[in-house]
C-alpha cells in the first residue's frame, strides 16, 4: 500500500513538480500528514533529488550550444568506469553522464556557450584525461522531445467541447 | 414542398438532444473550460495511429468480412475472456461494429417488434430512448435514485415489468452518473430475470473505467445470462479511440445472426483501417499488460477525487461515481433547475457542464460534469464552480 502511493507521488510530482502535498492527498485519497512524510522520506532517500522545470532553452539563449560526446575510456582496477564517470561528471560544463552499452562507454552531454568554448573543452579537457581513449562530438541541432515532453506539440484540443 | 407529409413521423418528432442544445451556447464561448466533453482526453497509441497507416501503406483499403478481420474477433474474444471472464466464440458470438452506438441500433431493431417496451435506466445516456423509438418500440424509463448510488434495483426493474418488455438495456458503469453496478447488484438482476423472456443489451463502453478497486462486472458471466445477454463494447473508452468508431457487439449465435444481417445489408463492415488501429490496441494491451489503460485510469481516479473533494468544499452532495469519467453531483441546494445552474455556471464562470436532464428526466437536480479534461483545467474549473455557488448562496 505505502509503496502503491510513494510511486502515485512520484508519478503525480514528475508530472507537475508544483502539486502540493494537500492537492495529492486528494488526488490519492490520502492524508496530508501521510503524502508529506512519504516525500520527506523519498527526498532523505535521494530519490526524489531535486524539484527542476522543464525549460526550452532553445527560445531563451539562441547562441547555447549542446553536444552529446561519445567517450571510450579504459575501466580502472577496483573502480570500473566510476571513477573516470566522475573525473567528467564533475566539469560544470557537463550536464550529463552515462555510462552506455555498445560501442562506446560513456555518453557526455555538454553545454556552453558558443561552438569552439565547447570544441576547446573537449580538446583540452576531455580528451586529456587519463584513461580516455577517445570522443566523439556531436552537435545537438534541435530538441523535439525530452523526459515525455514534446516541445514544440502543435496539437490541440480539438474535441467537441460537448458531446453526449 | 410539405415536409411533414414525407418525413417519417415517428422519427421526426423525436426531439433532438438536450446536450446538442447546450452545445450550440457553448461554442459560442471561445475560452470556457468544457467538463462537457463524453470522450477521453487521451489520444489513441501512436502505435495504434502507425498500424493503421501501415495498413493504408499495405494496400490493405478493401472491405474485410462482415464480422471484421477473423484475427481481430479472435483478440477481442480473448481479451473479453483475460479482462472480464466472458467467453464468446470469435466465429459466431461476436462482430464488429461502427462504434458500440451500430450495436445499440442493430440490437434494438434485432429484437424490437411495434410497441414491445423496453427498459432503461434513466438518467442514462442520450441514444437509448431514441434508439427504441426508432426501433418502432416504446422506451420505458426506470428512474435510479442517488441514494441506491444510481444503481438499478431489482424492485424497481420488477415494477416496470410488463407482458410487453422485450428487453432491458444495461448501461454500467454509466453515463452520465458514474455508477457501476457489482457482481452481487448483477445477481440480483439476474434473478428478477430469470423467468422472463427479456433481453439484456448490456452496453459496457466503460468497463474498463472502474475506481477504488472496483473492478468490472460483465452481466453475460453471471451465471444463466450469457443466453440472454447482448453485450457492447469498443475501443473508444478502453483504448482512447473514439475517432475510430470501433465497437463489438457479443451474443448467443441466434441473436447475434439477425443482427449480423443487418450490419451486412446497411454498413457492410467496420472500416478496414480502424479494425487493423484496433487489433494494435488489443495487441499492445496484452504485451504491455494494459499499461496504457491503466495510466489513463489513475489519472482519470486522481481528477475524479479532486472532483469529489470541491463539491464537498462547495457543500453540494455527490455519491461516489466509481466508473466511467463523469461525476453527477446534485445541485438542488442552490435552488436552481439543471438548466438554469448549467446556463449560469457558463454564462458567469465560463465552466460548461451538461444538465442532468438531458440523460432523462430524472437528472433533474443534478449536473454532469467530465474529468475527461487535463488536470489543471478541471481544477481550475472547479474554483471557478466554487465561486459561482458560493456566489449563489450568499
Amino acid at each position: 500500500m505505502i509503496r502503491d502511493l510513494e510511486l502515485s507521488i512520484l508519478e503525480i510530482l514528475f508530472n507537475d513538480a508544483r502539486t502540493t502535498p494537500a492537492r495529492i492527498a486528494v488526488m490519492t485519497g490520502h492524508s496530508e500528514e501521510e503524502v508529506t512524510a512519504v516525500i520527506r522520506s523519498l527526498e532523505a532517500q535521494k530519490i526524489i533529488l531535486k524539484y527542476p522545470a522543464m525549460i526550452n532553452w532553445d527560445r531563451v539563449e539562441a547562441d547555447q550550444v549542446e553536444a552529446v560526446i561519445e567517450v571510450r575510456v579504459t575501466p580502472q582496477r577496483d573502480e570500473g568506469f566510476d571513477a573516470i564517470a566522475e573525473q567528467i561528471y564533475r566539469f560544470d560544463e557537463v550536464s550529463s553522464v552515462y555510462l552506455m552499452s555498445g560501442a562506446y562507454d560513456l555518453m557526455v552531454t555538454v553545454k556552453a556557450s558558443s561552438m569552439k568554448q565547447l570544441a576547446l573543452f573537449v580538446a583540452e579537457k576531455l580528451s586529456t584525461l587519463d584513461h580516455v581513449l577517445s570522443t566523439a562530438t556531436h552537435f545537438v541541432l534541435k530538441k523535439y522531445k525530452l523526459e515525455g515532453v514534446i516541445f514544440e506539440d502543435r496539437r490541440q484540443d480539438e474535441r467537441l467541447v460537448i458531446s453526449p | 414542398m410539405n415536409y411533414d407529409r414525407v418525413l417519417n413521423s415517428r422519427i421526426a418528432q423525436v426531439p433532438p438532444s438536450g446536450i446538442r442544445k447546450f452545445f450550440d451556447v457553448v461554442s459560442t464561448m471561445k475560452d470556457a473550460i468544457s467538463l462537457g466533453v463524453g470522450e477521453p482526453d487521451f489520444t489513441s497509441q501512436w502505435s495504434v495511429n502507425d498500424a493503421a497507416i501501415y495498413s493504408l501503406r499495405q494496400g490493405r483499403t478493401h472491405y474485410t468480412a462482415n464480422a471484421g478481420l477473423m484475427a481481430l474477433r479472435e483478440a477481442a474474444c480473448d481479451y473479453l475472456e483475460a479482462r472480464f471472464g466472458t467467453r464468446y466464440d470469435p466465429k459466431t458470438e461476436i462482430f464488429m461494429t461502427v462504434g458500440a452506438s451500430e450495436g445499440i441500433d442493430l440490437a434494438l431493431r434485432a429484437l424490437v417488434e411495434p410497441g414491445d417496451e423496453v427498459l432503461m435506466p434513466d438518467p442514462s445516456y442520450v441514444s437509448y430512448s431514441p434508439g427504441v423509438i426508432f426501433a418502432g418500440g416504446v422506451p420505458r424509463p426506470v428512474v435510479t435514485r442517488e441514494e441506491d448510488e444510481f444503481r438499478l434495483t431489482p424492485e424497481a426493474l420488477k415494477a416496470a415489468l410488463t407482458p410487453r418488455t422485450k428487453a432491458l438495456i444495461l448501461p454500467y458503469p454509466n453515463n452520465p452518473t458514474g455508477a457501476i453496478m457489482e457482481r452481487p447488484h448483477l445477481e440480483a438482476i439476474a434473478d428478477a430475470l430469470r423467468d422472463t423472456d427479456v433481453i439484456v443489451i448490456s452496453d459496457e463502453i466503460y468497463a474498463e473505467l472502474t475506481y477504488g478497486g472496483k473492478k468490472h462486472a460483465s452481466f453475460a458471466s453471471i451465471p444463466g445470462m450469457k443466453e440472454r445477454t447482448i453485450t457492447l463494447n469498443g475501443f473508444s473508452k478502453a483504448f482512447a479511440m473514439t475517432g475510430w468508431r470501433m465497437g463489438y457487439a457479443c451474443a448467443p449465435a441466434e441473436i447475434l445472426r439477425v443482427m449480423l444481417k443487418m450490419h451486412q445489408y446497411t454498413i457492410l463492415c467496420a472500416p478496414t483501417a480502424g479494425q487493423y488501429a484496433a487489433l494494435e490496441a488489443l495487441k499492445v494491451g496484452r504485451e504491455t499488460d494494459y499499461a496504457y489503460v491503466n495510466e489513463m485510469v489513475r489519472t482519470y481516479d486522481r481528477r475524479r477525487r479532486i472532483m469529489l473533494d470541491a463539491y464537498k468544499q462547495m457543500g453540494l452532495s455527490c455519491f461516489e461515481p466509481r466508473g466511467a469519467f463523469y461525476t453527477f453531483p446534485c445541485i438542488k441546494s442552490t435552488g436552481l433547475s439543471s438548466q438554469q445552474f448549467a446556463e449560469r455556471l457558463l454564462r458567469e464562470k465560463k465552466v460548461a457542464c451538461v444538465p442532468g436532464t438531458a440523460f432523462g428526466e430524472s437528472g433533474e437536480g443534478y449536473v454532469r460534469c467530465s474529468y475527461a479534461t487535463a488536470t489543471d483545467k478541471v481544477i481550475e474549473a472547479m474554483e471557478r464552480m466554487k465561486e459561482f455557488v458560493r456566489g449563489i448562496r450568499n
